[in-house]
């Protein structure tokens, strides 16, 4: 095993590794099953670096990096919606305001040359971590705004007022130049961690360490990205999955079924509908600082309804809502068949041709056929999702006995 | 646990005057539009008693309910629990003061468990916090263990323990009656508002929830008020019987003074019936 290649398998363990440790069975002793679980996950990495071909390794690690994105934002949207019931489309705001908070907390006001081409309100250069946070700050107080005044209505005021609301911070993003460059992209948004693929290395590691990632070159950056992702996802996932099993999450769903009876059982379902709706759009941008990290530069386009909202709403469908393993599964499988249709279409384009000239241009509307023929059949066939709701999501109240379902 | 022989409930009546308040309404109205469901209503339900609340359809039994517990606000009048003024109050303040309520036809959580459904209810769970169970997993669990202890109990009481881990949306209707007086137990309340608690309830399920509300009356001091349109269940179960007609109080008293009460039978039963029929 070359070094580059060791590296590579090395980085691609901790996913992998959480991956095995959740498909051992619960029942094993806790240090084997983390053992297993790394020991697993390291052989599997192993064994993808040595046999995919780096090209299709590449492609991958990318593919894998915008579904951890995507998972992220997903278990918010379940939050709200699977767990809550908070019909919430226009995921797209906090999404966009989670991505280009952290760009202006974490880029520096452009100087010299540039500055004639960028204009930004601020730009703090603060560190990565300081930029997800205040990003996922930013999202959870337009959570609040947002939801304070509607939550109280009837449910369908929420759903108006998101996708309201969306197309506002949407439109902000497009034309206020001041803020964060307008219709032009806002670049360079520096990449966590990317030290440790440049040859000067990252000061602040000790020399035997950073030896270890010297084989890495600037294009094996995603490795370390998906690292950071996948980490993301991990603690999201966990924690949850930790609330949601408590008697926070069983309030959250007692508000989903019947909100007069909760009101009757005491519980002030305004304040939890709102709590609800401000951890998911939280999270939501969390997804939106990843996004943007990963990207480096963002413009308002990357924001419509469609990838910031739609395919969002698809992936928590067909995964199974109210599941957060569903939203994660969802999350990876339509970004699969989205990606999926971009080939389809290409080996399309003959037949297209052949019916009439004009129409391959136009092949990429097909692919919003295709995913609308997808929620049609996960709605027919599955409507709970792949894996939906299960019966007994309570743990903490000890109960040995109660059945694992 | 529970005594079959207290039939008759004659043992709760205490001489009319005197004794304590638990809620009292003063002057409630609330208009619909042009209608007016509630019109300068007032009554008092006496500490310990269980009243019944009749009186024919549309005549303001279930949005009184709705007033006393917060659901909707009157748009004139006072309610006070306990001496305490709660008009206005959001449903869960008014949870919070010891008044619970069911529902006419009955709003469980259906797809959470029977055994969910009762825990959720006790207040100040530490868990229902979003930062308790992940920073005080122990806490939390310690609470957790004794509501499920609480909610078992309750269970068993109520003759559902067979139940408990099924989907509450899934019971027939009359477990889920029962499911709702379970609820209002998990809050150890003061006073219990039930909305037709015998509605669609077949007869010896009724014979049970009748048996249970007498021995909650008896034995934990729970203050009820019931509406009803079984009319004998009333008559056997409450004292006294307040009457309502057109959205105010009409009679009150105990049932055999309401049953012969002519004003009684003209509105509520129609006049036709000349005197009540045992």
């Amino acid at each position: 095993m070359s070094d580059v290649a060791l590296i590579k398998s090395l980085l691609l363990t901790l996913p992998l590794a959480f991956l095995t440790w959740r498909a051992l069975p619960a029942g094993w002793p806790v240090l084997a099953r983390l053992a297993g679980g790394l020991v697993g996950g390291w052989a599997i990495a192993a064994a993808v670096t040595l046999l995919v071909p780096s090209g299709l390794m590449a492609y991958l690690v990318s593919f894998a990096i915008v579904g951890s994105i995507y998972a992220v934002i997903a278990l918010g949207l379940n939050v709200q919606w699977g767990y809550t019931g908070l019909f919430n489309i226009g995921i797209a705001a906090f999404f966009s305001i989670g991505a280009f908070t952290t760009a202006l907390v974490t880029t520096t006001m452009p100087t010299g040359v540039m500055a004639g081409f960028t204009q930004q309100a601020f730009g703090l250069g603060a560190p990565f971590l300081v930029g997800v946070l205040v990003a996922g700050v930013a999202a959870g107080l337009l959570a609040l705004l947002v939801g304070g005044p509607t939550l109280r209505l009837r449910e369908d005021y929420l759903a108006i007022a998101t996708i309201g609301i969306a197309e506002v911070v949407r439109l902000i993003f497009q034309n206020e130049r001041w803020l964060a460059n307008g219709p032009q992209p806002l670049r360079g948004i520096p990449q966590p961690l990317n030290c440790l693929v440049r040859d000067a290395g990252c000061e602040w590691l000790p020399a035997p360490v950073m030896a270890l990632f010297a084989p890495l070159a600037p294009r094996d950056y995603t490795f370390v990205y998906l690292v950071i992702a996948a980490l993301f996802v991990i603690l999201t996932f966990l924690v949850l999955e930790r609330a949601i099993r408590s008697p926070w999450g069983r309030v959250l769903r007692a508000v989903r079924e019947e909100e007069d009876a909760a009101a009757m059982s005491g519980k002030d379902v305004a304040r939890i509908k709102l709590q609800a709706f401000t951890v998911g759009a939280v999270i939501m941008g969390i997804g939106g600082a990843l996004y943007a990290h990963y990207m480096v530069s963002i413009d308002y386009s990357h924001f419509d309804p469609l990838y910031a909202t739609f395919l969002i709403w698809v992936m928590l469908m067909l995964g199974g809502s109210g599941n957060n393993r569903g939203a994660i599964l969802g999350a990876f499988v339509i970004w699969g068949v989205w990606t999926g249709t971009a080939f389809f279409v290409d080996m399309l384009r003959p037949a297209l041709a052949a019916i009439s000239p004009d129409l391959p241009a136009r092949g990429p509307y097909l692919r919003l056929m295709f995913i609308a023929i997808v929620l049609l059949l996960i709605l027919l066939f599955r409507p709970k999702g792949l894996i939906g709701e299960e019966k007994f999501v309570s743990r903490l109240s000890g109960g040995r006995e109660q059945p694992q379902a | 646990m529970a005594s079959t022989a207290s039939r008759r409930t004659q043992a709760h009546v205490v001489p009319q005057g005197g004794e304590s308040a638990l809620l009292r309404v003063q002057g409630l109205s609330k208009d619909f539009g042009g209608l007016r469901a509630v019109n300068a209503c007032s009554f008092s339900v006496r500490t310990g008693s269980i009243t019944g609340l009749i009186g024919p359809n549309g005549a303001g039994k279930s949005t009184l309910f709705a007033l006393v517990s917060g659901f909707i606000r009157p748009d004139e009048g006072r309610i006070h629990l306990d001496g305490h003024d709660i008009t206005g109050l959001a449903p869960h303040q008014v949870f919070r003061r010891g008044l619970c309520r069911t529902f006419q036809i009955p709003r469980e959580h259906a797809s959470l468990t029977v055994l969910e459904n009762l825990m959720l209810v006790p207040p100040d769970q530490l868990g229902e916090r979003f930062w308790n169970p992940l920073l005080r997993p122990g806490a939390v669990r310690r609470q957790e263990r004794a509501i499920r202890e609480k909610a078992l109990e309750v269970l068993d009481f109520l003759t559902l323990a067979h139940l408990r881990d099924e989907y509450a949306g899934t019971l027939s209707g009359g477990q889920k009656k029962l499911l709702e007086l379970a609820r209002t137990l998990m809050a150890d309340p003061r006073i219990v508002l039930l909305d037709e608690p015998a509605a669609g309830v077949n007869p010896s399920l009724m014979a049970r929830i009748r048996e249970k509300i007498v021995q909650l009356n008896r034995e934990s001091g729970i203050t009820f008020l019931l509406i009803e349109h079984d009319i004998p269940l009333v008559m056997g179960l409450c004292d006294p019987v307040i009457v309502m007609n057109q959205g105010t109080k009409l009679a009150e008293g105990p049932p055999s003074l309401v049953r012969s009460d002519p004003r009684v039978l003209e509105a509520y039963l129609g006049g036709q019936h000349g005197a009540a029929d045992d």
